[in-house]
């Protein structure tokens, strides 16, 4: 993984595969503080106990074609690597919350990357689940609840071309702003 | 600025169309691989690039999805192409070039990108 956002979205999937409805994802750069951080929040199937303590681990998994699982320890390790911490907290029956936070100038700290093609990608592929996405820079923030597009939307799903294009450009000049 | 506004716009524009596009038996299927090994070798990039590359010329004949893990994360990022006469081919280490030509050469001309398919031996 070279980019933030790639880490979003794979770990994104564990979310989908948990089953949840509702994903919150919140992205926070905080240059005073020297902080970036990302947060994902479901409300899936959670991890017991057992599970949830081992989940660092590169041989837990819950997929069946091999016994190795790398989302969750590659982005425990870019955080480590960037002077930052892994967290991640479940509760079964009630959903998933983990936030990664690295050091905004370290070195080795990956960029965030295309963060708007993460979005556009899991909110086009992923038309079941809702997505809340949250972006702040600095003093600025972006937010976007597909809850609320789905309304204005009536049943037109988000892979119609046109409105793929709309998210795309949409998203891609609220992202940008924060940074002018 | 891109506003809530125009997404109505487009809703009404686009329901008459969405209609049509019920029928999924007769359409080709794009199926990109977008575990971690798929993701870390640049599947996201792929899957929109298809995306891009069959809005822009209008092909309501094609859907793009996603999958897990296809089983050879060597050769990922990963594309399978499921066509209705039955058949599916593997395409790998793809990228947004390639995923240009399969769509212009393979699903517009339907002449597969045999020198981008698995091979024997990989």
């Amino acid at each position: 993984m070279k980019e933030l956002s790639l880490h979003i979205l794979d770990l994104v999937e564990n979310s989908v595969k948990a089953g949840a409805k509702l994903i919150e994802i919140t992205v926070t750069e905080k240059i005073s503080d020297n902080i970036i951080s990302f947060e994902i929040k479901d409300n899936g199937c959670g991890m017991d106990k057992e599970f949830l303590e081992n989940v660092v681990n590169p041989f837990t998994t819950t997929r069946t074609t091999r016994k190795v699982g790398l989302g969750i320890p590659l982005t425990k390790l870019a955080c480590e690597q960037a002077g930052g911490s892994f967290h991640i907290e479940s509760t079964p029956g009630e959903g998933t919350y983990l936030k990664a936070a690295f050091m905004y100038d370290h070195i080795d700290r990956q960029p965030l990357g295309d963060i708007k093609s993460t979005v556009l990608t899991l909110i086009t592929m992923r038309e079941a689940t809702d997505f809340i996405y949250t972006h702040t820079v600095n003093d600025k923030d972006f937010k976007l609840d597909t809850r609320e597009l789905k309304e204005i939307l009536g049943g037109v799903p988000f892979n119609e071309p046109d409105v793929r294009n709309w998210l795309n450009e949409y998203l891609g000049e609220n992202i940008e702003s924060l940074y002018n | 600025m891109k506003s809530l506004a125009e997404l109505a716009a487009i809703r009404e524009k686009a329901l008459s169309n969405v209609n049509m596009r019920s029928d999924n038996d007769s359409k080709i299927r794009v199926v990109v691989g977008m575990a971690t090994c798929g993701i870390a070798a640049g599947a996201r990039d792929v899957l929109n690039a298809f995306s891009e590359e069959i809005a822009k010329r209008n092909l309501d004949n094609v859907i793009v999805t996603q999958t897990g893990c296809i089983g050879m994360c060597r050769l990922e990022p990963l594309v399978e192409v499921y066509t209705p006469d039955g058949n599916k081919y593997t395409y790998v280490k793809m990228n947004k070039e390639a995923a240009a030509k399969v769509v212009n050469e393979h699903l517009v001309n339907n002449k597969p990108c045999a020198d981008l398919l698995i091979q024997e031996g990989m």
